[in-house]
């Protein structure tokens, strides 16, 4: 390459050919719409995908083939994997924004009316699934294809132990966990011996399992018309307008005006604590030997074994540590919405999830926070989007892979201070 | 032996040798690269929509006579669906050889979400159909009763180990056949003998598609209704075919799908259709658990 | 188990299909000697390592290992298949169902004997001092509460491990590197990692995959002082495989030969040197280069 000028006649080859296959692979499909037994043709379609397809590829040639695409691709491939070690004495730059988010999480539902709070609490819970999964596939490397079983464990658990029980909210809230947890450990310890990728076919069949189970036994859970789920209560006290048994409702024991958002405030602040306290938990967890033990697993699973770790039971545990957060959304998400019906458990709720886990970062926790709430607000305040979210979801997936395995924030570890080692 | 066994047995061995075809995709792939192509159901429900494309398009050129409708829609869905699968492989897969373990994974998933949601976008959700092509079926009285096997049932079977034989002989006696055996046996020494193994690998995605393809068109004939989400379940079933039989062996693949298209059906026919899918896959689980290397896989040693 | 021996192994057959790698294998391996195995490619010294370690289950044989005061018999805590015999006592039945359960590899290194691999396996994206400190996952406080809480015990193990890692960061020279990533080492960083990673575990025998091969001169002599130091300072029994002839005579106090999966001769460097067997098993190998 003598001269620096751009060769033009290559990346238009390669546009032309990327537009061939393009007409070959989407013409059909798109192209042909089948109505019954006969068809219509939809052609512009076709024309606009094709150059869509032709002028990406001749961009993305012409930028490979200049100085700056090539060193781009050059970094692309030998670029370390993005993890650095701080030193020691590290303070994020961050600090200052914790105590604000806080502040905004505290001050928010005085001004959001009742649609603003609810978009909040999915969206919560969809942080609280992301941390879950996060555990499993970020620090622990397992593929949990099937996490929203347990998410319908949690949800289930409420909506059976109510109808057959007569247990409530908070009763539920540590038994699902613990159902849950239970779940993943009868499921894991069997599964978790074997390679790797076994696992998430496992994982991917035990979701289909609990979801047509849910469908099919129509006398225990009522099918595909769900069940309904008891509001939670404060301490007994009932937050509709009236009490049913003739009991006291929140309002008017506490004195204030009646307010029909209630229900939702509390839902809002006791997921807000459990948020927080999940937080607070994963921060921990990887400064605790489980979360390094976790994390060299999914480095050589070989040397740690030679290092007289448990390999099974260590994955359980981030296994069903994962499960159990799950079955604690799934509580959350069935009072919020007053029923479940399995329709909300379908393995594109699982495919959302780990859409978060991937776009926030693999083992990283501030950007599982951001994408959870990327990928479940976004789409609610933009209606007309909603047909397009599958695919972009797939194509989130497919780039960050390519771009950059761990994801959009660069993962550091943890320096430690010198200490005097007195070696002989 | 009563009818109702009998008359399921022959289902079952239908399904079961699509199941097959579908498991060879999974198989190839597995045995070449080492990954679970989460994709490949989706590849079948894409060949599905292909052959009635092709059907459509072909009857309204006045084309009408079975063998030719059969053979050029055969044609144009496997060529079609047999370029997706070198295009998945080339975008999806190829930049992530060198990745982490967990990245092709994902990636796989995001495929299979983008195809699923892209055929509903254009097709819409609604279920797809053709009409039925081939009337009638051999009919032999069995006790009080008749074991029906309709001539539909007579070709996919035919059909389906046809396409076996000629993958068989494709892998057994030709060029490309010896050059996928070695890369499956060692991709690096494979490579230093100068046999390009990224061709090879984009292939193998070929064949499997190609596979898949026939399967699609099978099944469609045999049903004659389909919809995007059809790749899911018949993914996982066809995923637990090639484990059943021991996943790496083109043998094996054949034989998990018609044992478990076989033992599908008898489920259904003795206890109950609605927890058919269930049950296929808590075999999944079970095999997993108990024989992960399958029926005529070897077990795997650890490399230290 | 004859006086102070740490191994013993006893007709050990290891088989991969038709494939004979091993075929009645006997050998002891004293306390505190260095003991090198040897052999030319391909003899199974790889395999015996592995059979030793607990990576592979032998077809046949025992493994019989005393540290840490008990001894431990390697086939059944890697949870062998059930006998008829199980069936019969509850006791045996119980045993061999909780090794089957819950033993493994692990269980080996547990038992006080840990190893390093032929080819360097590090946790590469995780820092050099993480990975010392995983080694001693089993020493540090592991309670869930206790690390969530951050309670002062958790605090004070969690300090104690930290220096012990240290501490094994300078014997092999590496304390600069303390929070570096580990994948970034240098090649010779890396196997010196290795064995400091391996000894955190707090091993009685130290088995060693081809310590020495990549190493330059150098760096090979500095490997050969810190081996020296291993059983001199630290009561650890060290076994290795490795081809190198000058670090393999020079620091061995007993040679085990393997050649086509037996072992063909055994006894002091002096005497190898001279064997007739061993010189046959080297095709083509002089006396000299073994020396």
């Amino acid at each position: 390459m003598a001269e620096p000028s751009l060769d033009i006649r290559q990346p238009l080859l390669d546009s032309l050919l990327a537009g061939l296959i393009a007409l070959v692979v989407f013409g059909p499909i798109v192209g042909v719409v089948l109505d019954g037994y006969s068809f219509h043709l939809e052609s512009s379609r076709v024309a606009w995908i094709v150059g869509a397809v032709m002028l990406g590829r001749f961009l993305l040639s012409l930028f490979l083939h200049s100085a700056g695409g090539r060193g781009w691709l050059q970094r692309l491939e030998g670029g370390g994997a993005g993890v650095q070690v701080l030193p020691p004495e590290h303070r994020s730059h961050l600090r200052w924004l914790l105590p604000l988010v806080l502040l905004a999480a505290v001050v928010f539902p005085f001004f959001a009316g009742k649609y603003l709070l609810t978009v909040v609490i999915l969206g919560l819970i969809y942080v609280l699934l992301g941390l879950g999964l996060n555990i499993v596939v970020g620090l622990a490397g397992l593929l949990d294809l099937g996490y929203v079983a347990f998410y319908a464990i949690g949800a289930y658990g409420l909506a059976l132990g109510y109808e057959y029980l007569g247990l409530g909210f908070w009763s539920v809230l540590p038994l699902a966990a613990l159902m849950a947890a239970l779940a993943g450990a009868l499921l894991g310890f069997p599964v978790l011996r074997m390679h790797g990728d076994y696992l998430a076919i496992v994982t991917l069949g035990f979701g289909e399992i609990i979801r047509l189970v849910l469908n099919n036994w129509l006398s225990f859970t009522g099918g595909p018309n769900g069940m309904s789920v008891p509001a939670p209560t404060f301490l007994g006290l009932e937050f509709g307008r009236r009490a049913r048994d003739g009991g006291v409702p929140f309002h008017e024991f506490f004195g204030i005006a009646y307010n029909p958002n209630l229900k939702f405030l509390f839902i809002y602040v006791v997921l807000l604590l459990t948020v927080l306290l999940v937080l607070y938990v994963k921060g921990r967890l990887v400064r605790m030997p489980i979360g390094r033990a976790w994390e060299a697993l999914r480095e050589d699973e070989i040397a740690c074994r030679a290092m007289g770790l448990n390999h099974v039971l260590v994955k359980l545990s981030a296994f069903m540590l994962g499960a159990s957060t799950a079955g604690l959304a799934g509580v959350f998400f069935a009072s919020y919405q007053g029923f479940v019906n399995p329709t909300s458990f379908t393995f594109f709720e699982s495919a959302l999830i780990l859409a978060i886990v991937v776009l926030g970062g693999m083992g990283s926790t501030l950007g599982v926070v951001l994408a959870a709430f990327m990928l479940t607000v976004a789409p609610e305040l933009l209606r007309s989007f909603a047909d397009y979210r599958v695919l972009l979801f797939g194509m989130l997936m497919v780039l960050m892979m390519i771009w950059r395995p761990r994801g959009l924030i660069r993962i550091s570890r943890r320096g430690f201070a010198r200490r005097p080692g007195v070696a002989p | 032996m009563d009818g109702i066994f009998l008359q399921q047995m022959v289902n079952g061995l239908t399904l079961g040798s699509v199941y097959g075809l579908i498991a060879i995709g999974y198989t190839m792939v597995y045995g070449i690269i080492g990954m679970i192509n989460f994709a490949h159901g989706e590849v079948y429900m894409i060949s599905a929509y292909l052959s009635a494309i092709g059907l459509a398009l072909l009857a309204s050129f006045g084309l009408e006579s079975f063998p030719l409708l059969i053979f050029g829609t055969l044609l144009f869905t496997v060529c079609v669906t047999g370029l997706y699968g070198w295009v998945i492989e080339r975008i999806a897969y190829r930049p992530l050889r060198n990745s982490t373990r967990l990245a092709p994974l994902i990636s796989a998933i995001g495929i299979s979400l983008i195809l699923q949601n892209y055929v509903q976008i254009s097709q819409g959700a609604r279920q797809q159909g053709i009409p039925t092509l081939l009337d009638g079926a051999f009919r032999l009285p069995i006790g009080e009763g008749f074991l029906q096997i309709s001539y539909t049932k007579v070709f996919i079977l035919v059909a389906a180990f046809a396409g076996m034989a000629a993958l068989t002989w494709v892998i057994r006696c030709t060029r490309l056949g010896r050059m996928c055996r070695a890369t499956q046996q060692d991709r690096k020494m494979a490579q230093i003998l100068g046999i390009d193994t990224d061709r090879v690998i984009s292939w193998v995605f070929v064949i499997g598609a190609a596979m898949a393809a026939l399967a699609g068109l099978l099944i469609t004939l045999n049903y004659g209704t389909f919809d995007f989400y059809a790749g899911f379940v018949i993914g996982i079933k066809a995923f637990t075919a090639a484990v059943l039989g021991g996943i790496g062996s083109l043998p094996g693949a054949m034989l998990g799908g018609l044992i478990l298209g076989v033992a599908e059906a008898q489920f259904s026919g003795i206890v109950n259709t609605d927890y058919k899918d269930v049950f296929s896959f808590s075999l999944l689980v079970l095999i997993l658990i108990f024989r992960p290397q399958g029926l005529l896989g070897r077990p795997q040693v650890a490399k230290v | 188990m004859s006086d102070g021996e740490i191994l013993r192994v006893e007709r050990l057959s290891m088989r991969f299909g038709g494939i004979r790698a091993l075929h009645d294998v006997s050998l002891g391996v004293k306390c505190h000697s260095i003991t090198a195995l040897i052999g030319p490619n391909g003899a199974g010294k790889t395999t015996l390592f592995n059979c030793l370690t607990g990576f592979y289950r032998a077809s046949g044989g025992r493994i019989l290992f005393e540290a840490r005061g008990r001894s431990t018999d390697v086939l059944q805590v890697l949870g062998g298949p059930f006998r008829a015999g199980d069936f019969l006592s509850p006791r045996r039945f119980a045993s061999r169902l909780w090794y089957k359960l819950f033993g493994g590899t692990h269980l080996v290194n547990r038992a006080g004997l840990a190893r390093t691999f032929q080819n360097i396996r590090l946790f590469r994206e995780m820092s050099v001092l993480e990975n010392l400190l995983v080694a001693q996952h089993l020493w540090v406080e592991r309670g869930l509460l206790a690390g969530i809480l951050n309670t002062r015990g958790f605090r004070r193990a969690e300090e104690q491990a930290l220096e012990h890692a240290f501490y094994w960061l300078e014997a092999v020279d590496l304390v600069d590197c303390a929070n570096r990533l580990a994948g970034e080492l240098s090649y010779g960083q890396q196997r010196r990692l290795e064995i400091a990673r391996a000894m955190c575990t707090r091993p009685q025998l130290l088995c060693l995959d081809e310590p020495a091969a990549g190493l330059n001169p150098a760096e090979t002599a500095a490997l050969s002082r810190i081996i020296r130091t291993l059983r001199d300072a630290h009561e650890v029994t060290v076994l290795l495989i490795e081809h190198d002839m000058g670090l393999v005579m020079g620091i061995s106090d007993h040679i085990l030969v393997l050649d086509h999966g037996e072992l063909i001769a055994e006894g002091p460097p002096a005497a190898i040197r001279h064997d007739p067997k061993v010189i046959a098993a080297y095709l083509g190998a002089d006396e000299e280069e073994l020396a």
